[in-house]
């Protein structure tokens, strides 16, 4: 930085000089110059603001209801970077497989996550392989793909917002969530 | 280069500005709120952490005021806290002054140069019938002579901006950069707790003052990006909930436009230079690729085509894309023509690189690295293809350049909390910015200079 003050510097004197010489005459009134500034500053502090209002499902499941009498474990666990299947999950993934391809009225949305590690658009990208991961498995024993659904929230919703390694491996994950009604 | 975020100097002057700054905010926020007549927004805090050590000493005094009552801002105060800010500068105390000359004054240099000051900035401000006669003058002390000076016509709408004009005028005079104080940054803050959060997007001058939340939402916002014109951003919602949308919004009308919103990933939008294409990331064909959309007409040219991940889209010009993917195993930055084709590896330091983002002269890449110790920002140059880490956080992350190249912003964490940080292309300079409210803040993007 110093070099280039001190060049910076020289430079400018010379180059300076005549405008210099001329503002000096009039003893720093200085020159009126128009700088657009109200055409452009007109709009600095204009900012129109929009608001967009949750609406919240909440809903209670009726326990007879294909979504009442689904497989109980429903949040699948990924290892760091990964979208691969933990072996010790087959099982849990195996079970929703059999029971929506019996209950075919049944459709789930598989929300895909990740930590907070890695960008954010990369972790979008993460979370929809993890998703994608569970829909193949799904369509494998016999779901039909109409029945699922995939989406990635990235590391925009985690469930715990710790910052260490037991937080993180909460958040990797993909949520099964069963939409429930039958009707459209 | 060693580079602490957490590094707190001590700056007296620099408090004292803070001070000044503190009860001047205060004010504008009142009037904020009066006019606008919407929820309370948090100030942005920015400290140094790091300046270049030899900072240049500059006399900023007071300017006079020829109205009755008091002056409508501190300009003085306002630019010494820009010039104190870049880390190039170290504004003399207000104690510390030799005398009071104000605009028009003949400075007297022999004693301003046993103050220590290598320049002098003067001005005043008196009430014309459209608002205020703010004019200034810039003299170098060494030299004995002036080497700028000017006046401008105001408002109390434009004050501040007027007074980062001055900021950006000294900056350039005397470094010979452009100054990038009258320029605005665009972020997401993000308060409140699982299963009840609230999603901004806000927009703050550089100085941290005047912000204001351009959308909020109980769903995540995501990429920001700047339009060329400083007016129109385009950023990722999900406020349908079960899926994202790409918009593009006009800041000053509030108008916005759904721009894309196909099955599965509608992400990462970056702005073409010329302000016509938006290149994005979508997976509606299966895998995530990289695509350009023309905003006028709505056609959809594919650029990518593979398996792997390919997003995070920004451009170096009008004909070239850079962007992130994992086809070699883990993400790295390629380079495409927007029009499709082969695609060429920049990066091959580390085993993560994303999120790129470029320089206003399309001359340096900054992105996210990790090479083991973490996420941190480095950028390459183009031409020589030197590689070098900016930054020494553990989750450093969403680089943006200033307008002038100089800096680059970028989202880091302290003490648990989401904060930003910037730090200059050679690493002297250092800043963190943080929301006086307890919010997260990320996703920092510096404005274009304003057309």
């Amino acid at each position: 930085m110093k070099q280039s003050y001190s060049l910076g510097s020289l430079w400018r004197f010379s180059a300076l000089g005549l405008l210099v010489a001329g503002l000096s005459a009039c003893s720093g009134s200085g020159d009126t110059r128009d700088s657009g500034l109200t055409d452009q500053v007109a709009r600095n502090p204009s900012v129109t603001p929009v608001t967009i209002d949750g609406a919240q499902d909440g809903t209670a499941v009726d326990p007879g209801s294909i979504e009442g009498r689904a497989p109980v474990d429903r949040v699948i666990y990924f290892d760091y970077d990964e979208a691969e299947l933990r072996p010790e999950y087959l099982d849990i993934v195996a079970q929703h497989g059999r029971y929506l391809a019996q209950n075919t009225a049944g459709r789930v949305r598989l929300e895909g996550h990740t930590d907070e590690r890695g960008t954010r658009e990369y972790n979008i990208a993460l979370g929809e392989r993890r998703a994608k991961t569970i829909a193949r498995m799904l369509q494998l024993q016999g779901v039909s793909s109409a029945q699922v659904r995939t989406v990635s929230y990235g590391e925009e919703l985690p469930v715990d917002e710790g910052h260490n390694n037991a937080a993180w491996a909460k958040n990797r994950r993909v949520n099964i969530i069963y939409e429930g009604a039958l009707q459209n | 280069m060693n580079v602490n975020l957490l590094d707190s100097t001590d700056d007296r002057p620099f408090m004292a500005h803070r001070l000044v700054r503190a009860v001047i905010c205060g004010v504008c926020l009142a009037i904020g709120l009066l006019l606008l007549n919407r929820p309370a927004s948090a100030l942005i805090e920015i400290e140094i952490t790091r300046g270049v050590d030899n900072a240049i000493p500059i006399a900023i005094v007071p300017f006079g005021w020829s109205g009755s009552g008091e002056p409508p801002a501190d300009i003085a105060a306002i630019v010494g806290a820009d010039l104190q800010r870049s880390g190039n500068f170290a504004p003399l105390n207000r104690a510390d002054l030799v005398a009071n000359p104000v605009s028009g004054d003949i400075p007297l240099y022999s004693n301003w140069r046993l103050s220590g000051a290598d320049f002098l900035l003067i001005g005043g401000m008196r009430r014309s019938p459209d608002g205020y006669v703010m004019e200034f003058q810039l003299f170098d002390i060494l030299q004995q002579e002036l080497m700028t000076g000017f006046s401008f016509q105001v408002t109390d709408q434009t004050i501040r901006s007027a007074a980062h004009q001055i900021s950006d005028e000294v900056y350039e005079e005397i470094l010979g950069i452009s100054g990038a104080f009258n320029t605005q940054i665009a972020f997401v803050s993000v308060e409140g707790r699982v299963g009840d959060r609230t999603y901004r997007l806000q927009l703050a001058d550089a100085d941290g003052q005047n912000s204001q939340a351009m959308l909020t939402s109980p769903y995540p916002i995501l990429s920001p990006a700047w339009a060329p014109d400083g007016v129109r951003i385009a950023y990722v919602s999900f406020e349908s909930r079960l899926s994202s949308a790409i918009y593009i919004q006009d800041r000053e009308r509030g108008r916005r436009e759904k721009v894309l919103a196909r099955e599965g990933i509608n992400g990462a939008p970056g702005f073409s230079p010329d302000g016509q294409r938006l290149a994005v990331a979508l997976s509606f064909e299966g895998s995530l690729d990289i695509y350009v959309l023309d905003i006028e007409s709505g056609k959809l040219t594919r650029v990518t085509d593979t398996r792997a991940i390919d997003t995070e889209p920004v451009w170096i010009d009008n004909d070239t894309l850079v962007f992130t993917s994992d086809r070699s195993g883990g993400p790295q930055l390629y380079e495409v023509s927007p029009n499709g084709g082969r695609a060429t590896r920049l990066t091959f330091e580390g085993s993560y690189n994303a999120d790129p983002t470029v320089s206003p002269d399309g001359s340096t890449i900054a992105f996210v690295h990790n090479s083991g110790s973490g996420f941190q920002i480095a950028a390459i140059d183009r031409a020589s293809g030197l590689f070098q880490t900016l930054t020494q956080g553990t989750i450093d992350e969403s680089p943006s350049f200033s307008p002038n190249g100089q800096m680059i912003l970028y989202a880091t964490e302290q003490d648990g909390r989401g904060t930003l940080g910037a730090v200059s292309l050679d690493g002297s300079v250092v800043q963190s910015l943080s929301l006086d409210d307890g919010s997260n803040v990320r996703e920092p993007a510096w404005s274009p200079y304003a057309r």
